[in-house]
This record gives structure tokens, C-alpha cells and sequence, in this order.
């Protein structure tokens, strides 16, 4: 694993891992950031993943697999998802992934002939007052015309939204800057000290009645 | 017409620019709650939350109070923030993490302290890229602002609070699986009992998870106290809560609305809400509490907005979500793409959710596009009914969770309000619509 991330990403890893009890929980944000570097879960990536968790490679794999926001193949660069579910489907959903078939020239599932955009059939993206509901890297773009998709596609492949929309794989761009507060000795103490002071305060209640 | 005494609890910031900030969180009475929280013991705060009979927010409604009374005796203990909000047309937490996520943060700090863990995580869902910039940030600027780490704002108590991002999984809202997912696992439901995280959480180990709108709620509900809020509404359901409203409407949007005092009719038509169907149209059906509810008719268009009002009617408040479909709606293509969801999103563990999900969604996909037999209908309630024994509702229940025993509803509001439909999709050999 030691090579496998770059030295940004590889500090953040590790810190990851230090923010959960245990450090298979690390698991799922690993992940993203397996994305974020290589734009897909790659093989080495999960192997990383496994070092620094504490797992086997089969047992990342195995969860990785579980989700449909970590791809196991390369995607795009920009991952576009068009929401059919009930909300949007009322409001012109399938409409508009048969436009955006037409105009990326791929299936759901598939990849542009250019390796620029690959396209999804989402679920509900929880953006439904915006219906058809529309996400370029899991942010929401709210194109819900097929002239306006088209435009966001144009302004995508000539990087006039590379502010708003990074690369596919990339998560959060906010990153956590603390670290936590006490170790898990500390932590340990207070949590005896919290029963003792609880169990002294019950006590009090029972001597008053 | 629309009943607006109530205040606005968890979107009193609607409408500021940048209310996801610390500073117009600060500016506008932003962690007032938590000083004055920390300066009562853990039980009075509890006691507040009791006494606003607050409903859980997530679905399932049970009372916030109640699950943390099971968690007041033991020692060792997990707060687990559900944010992977999926059911399909919900999205009112979608709104509160973007635009408050402080609140939310104060919320989580709260009952923290009420139940005196001093470790929480907010699983918030993958898809929000956004909401999980939002709400790191917000963390990142509590800690500095003293909310949370070490001895918060100069008091004994102490907490760290970690965003953990989901990946895209329909079945993390379920709290088992979520914690799974917080495990680093595939996000399987666990088999119960034990019924709840109280007893065997995160790690094993005693955890309580509540939703979203449940903790935004808390700051005003420590502020003017449980008393005041419980004065909104009625009976078991008071208070207000966020309701989505979504598809065939003028203005579909996330509503706060005083619970009970409205009914669906106000929510659905008033200007102050959604303003009446699209294009003037008539009122087909609508869902009441988010795709697993069973669908509701006009006639039904009076019912109060309570969680025991709709409950007597056989379906359910839910997540709070809305669907209006019209007199333009097909209901056979709604209910084919609703049981196509239950099948992308089982999770694959048993047998009748795994297999009857695919059985439904392909010959309700038949009868939509024109492969329909008249046999079809009987066949798929019969699939329905393996899935759920006697369709009854709340549904029986053959599975570990209750995605699997969600799939009948919509299937089955729509045959049985919709029969004729059905056979005009055989005869016509597919949609008469398209």
C-alpha cells in the first residue's frame, strides 16, 4: 500500500483511519478517496484500502461492490445521472434520459465514444421540487429542459464548470482539519466518569423519595 | 385554507443568504440552546424532548424521548445521525443539511449531551456532495468555535463528531444497515431481534440513531421548551414537520407545516403550499408518505396531516414526502417504475424481497409495455401476497426488514383503485397513453 496513494492523499488516509474506534469503519471514505485519485475503485486502490484497515483485499472488494457509487471500472470523467424514479418520472424523467442517450451517444451503464462522460438511470437524487432531476458527479446541475441539458454538456467539455463540478471521484472538496479531541484512554476515563457521576445522580433521586 | 399560527421551528432561516454559515448562524441565535442545555443536567434535557412528544422524523415515527429512555442506563454508547435520506421523493433533509447545517450540528450536540455519549457520527448519503462540503464545514467550524472536541464552551462535557459519507445504497436508511455501512461492511440489514441499536449497536454496543429533522428540531425545542412545542399540533403528533411535495404540482417544494391542523387538501392546493395541480388538472391519487405507503385517493384528500389520522386510513405519514399524480398519470408505468426500485435496492439477503421484487418488476414491466396477459394482475397480487401474507396493513412481515414488505403497496393501491387501467394496458397491448 505504501506506494499507492499520492502523499496528499496519503496523509488524509491515514488520518481517516484515526477518526473511528475501529478502523475497518474507514472503509466506505478509503474508498472515495481510492476515487478521488484514480477516478474509479482500482485494484491497487482496494488493496490499500485493505492494508489500512486491517481486511483482505475480498472483504473490501465485497463491500465496494455493495454500492453503486463506487465503480469498479473506469468511468468519465463526468458521471451523469438522470433521476426515473416516481417523482421525476411525473415530470418528464425518462423523457430526458432518452435526450441524454442521444445527445452523450450512450446507454445507461455505457461511456461517450470520447471517454468523457459516462452516463447512469439514477434513483431518487432527493431533489424532486427540481424534477427531472439531473447530478454531474453527484452534484446537482437542475437542467430540466433538453436545450439546457445540452448547454451543460457543452460548458462540461469546454471546462467552463471545472469550479463548480470536479472530476469524478472526487467527494468532498471540504476536508475535516480537525483531529479528535482525546485518545481512546481519555475517552475511556470520561466515559466512566459520566456513569459514576449518573449513577450518583440516580442515587440522589432515590434518597429524596 | 391553510392554517400558519405555528412558527417556523426547523426552517426558521429560510430564505437567508448563506444560513449554512456559522457567522448568520451565530447572528441569529445559533448555539443560545446548547449553552443553555449545558447548563441543565443530561436528564432535565431529555425530560424537554419527552415532554414535546416528539415523533421520530425518519418514518417509522416512534418517539424520540422513548428511544432515549432505553439508552439512559447504559454506560458505553454510540449517537448515530441518519442522513442517508432515499425514499424516493423525500428530500426535506436534503434541504435542512445544505441550508442548516449548524442546526443540525446543535441538534446532534444536544443529545449528545442528553444521553451523555461522547462520541456521534451523521451518516450523511453519498449522493449529497454538496450537503457533506456543508456539513464538514459546519463541524470544522464548531470545533473551532468551542461547540465541540474538549470541555464544550468551558463545560465538563465533551464530544467529537465525525460526517461519515455513504456510497449509494437505498437500504443504509435502515438503521441496522446503516451501521453496517458505518462498520465498513456491505450495508446488510441485521436479523432482529435484538429489535433496536439500543440494545446492540455500533460495535455491539448500546447506540441510538435518529434522523435529520428529529435533531434539527432539538435547539428550538431547548429554547422555548417541549411544552411549547407540543402545544403545536395535536395529541401524539405535535409540533411541525417538513413535508415534500412533489410531482404533478404548481409548486412542489419542502413545506413546514403544523401537524394535524392541515390536511392534505391544503398542503396539495393552498397558494401558501403547492398551489394546485399542474395545468389545472383533476387529482388522480397521491401518496402520502413516500413510495413503501399505500396510495391514497381524492376521497381521502381531508385526512389531517397526523401520524394516526393516516395510520386509521391504512397508510402511513412516513418520511413525509407527497407524490401528486393527475388525470395525465399513467398509474401502471408509477406503480412498474416504484416496484422497479424495490428491485435495483433490495439488498439481496432473503428470498421473498430478492426474488418477488424481480418477479413484479418484470411483469409489471410486460404490462406497461404491451406484453400484459389478463392472468397478470391475480398473478402479480399473488406475488405480492408471498412477499407479505394477506396484504394487510401495517404488512406482514416474512423478511429480516421492511423493504421487502414496502413492495406490495404501491402494487396493490394501484390494481385495486385502478383495475380497469390494468385491463385497458392488456387489451391495448401496452400504454394507451404513449
Amino acid at each position: 500500500m505504501s506506494g499507492f496513494f499520492r502523499p496528499d492523499l496519503r496523509q488524509r488516509a491515514e488520518e481517516l483511519v484515526t477518526l473511528y474506534p475501529r478502523r475497518r469503519s474507514a472503509t466506505l471514505p478509503l474508498l472515495h478517496l481510492v476515487q478521488e485519485q484514480d477516478g474509479y475503485v482500482s485494484e491497487a486502490g482496494i488493496e490499500a484500502v485493505a492494508d489500512l484497515t486491517g481486511t483482505t483485499p475480498a472483504e473490501v472488494r465485497g463491500t465496494a461492490s455493495f454500492y453503486d457509487m463506487f465503480h469498479l471500472e473506469p468511468v468519465g470523467r463526468y458521471l451523469v445521472g438522470v433521476c426515473t424514479n416516481v417523482a421525476c418520472l411525473l415530470s418528464g424523467g425518462l423523457e430526458m434520459l432518452e435526450h441524454a442517450e442521444e445527445t452523450l451517444g450512450c446507454a445507461p451503464g455505457g461511456t461517450s465514444s470520447d471517454g468523457v462522460f459516462s452516463l447512469e438511470e439514477s434513483e431518487c437524487l432527493a431533489d424532486c421540487n427540481f424534477a427531472p432531476c439531473v447530478q454531474v458527479n453527484y452534484r446537482y446541475v437542475r437542467t430540466r429542459t433538453p436545450s439546457e441539458f445540452d448547454a451543460m454538456v457543452d460548458d462540461l467539455r469546454a471546462g467552463r464548470r471545472d469550479q463548480e463540478i470536479p472530476p469524478h471521484g472526487t467527494h468532498s472538496r471540504v476536508k475535516r482539519h480537525v483531529t479528535l479531541r482525546a485518545t481512546k484512554e481519555e475517552v475511556a476515563a470520561e466515559r466512566r466518569r459520566q456513569s459514576e457521576a449518573r449513577a450518583a445522580r440516580e442515587a440522589a433521586k432515590e434518597e429524596t423519595k | 385554507m391553510a392554517v400558519l399560527d405555528a412558527p417556523r421551528i426547523v426552517t426558521q432561516r429560510r430564505g437567508i443568504p448563506d444560513s449554512h454559515s456559522l457567522k448568520v448562524y451565530l447572528d441569529t441565535g445559533g448555539y443560545d440552546a446548547l449553552k443553555k442545555a449545558l447548563g441543565m443536567n443530561p436528564e432535565e434535557v431529555a425530560a424537554e424532548v419527552d415532554a414535546a412528544s416528539l415523533l421520530g422524523r425518519g418514518g417509522a415515527g416512534f418517539p424520540a424521548g422513548r428511544k432515549w429512555a432505553m439508552l439512559r442506563r447504559s454506560p458505553v454508547s454510540y449517537l448515530v445521525v441518519n442522513s442517508d435520506e432515499s425514499e424516493p421523493a423525500t428530500f426535506k433533509d436534503h434541504y435542512l443539511i445544505e441550508h442548516d447545517p449548524h442546526q443540525l450540528v446543535e441538534g446532534i450536540i444536544i443529545a449528545a449531551y442528553a444521553l451523555q455519549v461522547t462520541q456521534a457520527f451523521v451518516f450523511v448519503r453519498g449522493e449529497f456532495a454538496l450537503g457533506i462540503e456543508r456539513i464538514t464545514q459546519a463541524v470544522n467550524d464548531a470545533y473551532a468555535h468551542g461547540a465541540l472536541g474538549s470541555k464544550i464552551f468551558g463545560s465538563d462535557f465533551s464530544l467529537d463528531l465525525v460526517v461519515h459519507p455513504g456510497a449509494g445504497a437505498y437500504i443504509c436508511g435502515e438503521e441496522t444497515a446503516l451501521i453496517e455501512a458505518l462498520e465498513g461492511k456491505r450495508g446488510f440489514p441485521r436479523i432482529k431481534p435484538p429489535f433496536f441499536p439500543a440494545v446492540t449497536g455500533l460495535y455491539g454496543e448500546p447506540t441510538v440513531v435518529n434522523n435529520v429533522e428529529t435533531m434539527s428540531n432539538l435547539p428550538w425545542i431547548i429554547l422555548n421548551g417541549g411544552a411549547a412545542f407540543a402545544a403545536y399540533g395535536v395529541g401524539r403528533s405535535a409540533g411541525t414537520r417538513l413535508f415534500a411535495l412533489s410531482g404533478r404540482v404548481n409548486n412542489p417544494g419542502v413545506y413546514e407545516v403544523e401537524m394535524v391542523k392541515n390536511t392534505f387538501r391544503d398542503l396539495i392546493y393552498d397558494p401558501a403550499f403547492g398551489g394546485g395541480i399542474t395545468e389545472g388538472r383533476n387529482l388522480r391519487a397521491f401518496i402520502p408518505g413516500g413510495v413503501s405507503a399505500p396510495w391514497f385517493s381524492p376521497e381521502q384528500l381531508d385526512t389531517p396531516l397526523g401520524q394516526d389520522e393516516v395510520g386509521a386510513l391504512g397508510s402511513m405519514l412516513g418520511s413525509g414526502s407527497v407524490v401528486v399524480m393527475d388525470d395525465t398519470t399513467c398509474v401502471v408505468r408509477a406503480a412498474w417504475r416504484i416496484t422497479k426500485f424495490f428491485s435495483r435496492e433490495s439488498c439481496g439477503q432473503c428470498t421473498p424481497c430478492r426474488e418477488g421484487s424481480g418477479w413484479i418488476e418484470r411483469v409489471m414491466y410486460r404490462l406497461e409495455h404491451g406484453g400484459g396477459r389478463p392472468e397478470d394482475l391475480d398473478l402479480v397480487l399473488d406475488l405480492c401476497d408471498n412477499i407479505s401474507p394477506g396484504l394487510s396493513w401495517p404488512p406482514a412481515q416474512t423478511t429480516i426488514c421492511v423493504l421487502g414488505p414496502s413492495i406490495p403497496s404501491s402494487v396493490k393501491s394501484a390494481i385495486t383503485a385502478f383495475r380497469g387501467e390494468f385491463e385497458a394496458h392488456v387489451a391495448h397491448g401496452g400504454c394507451p397513453y404513449v
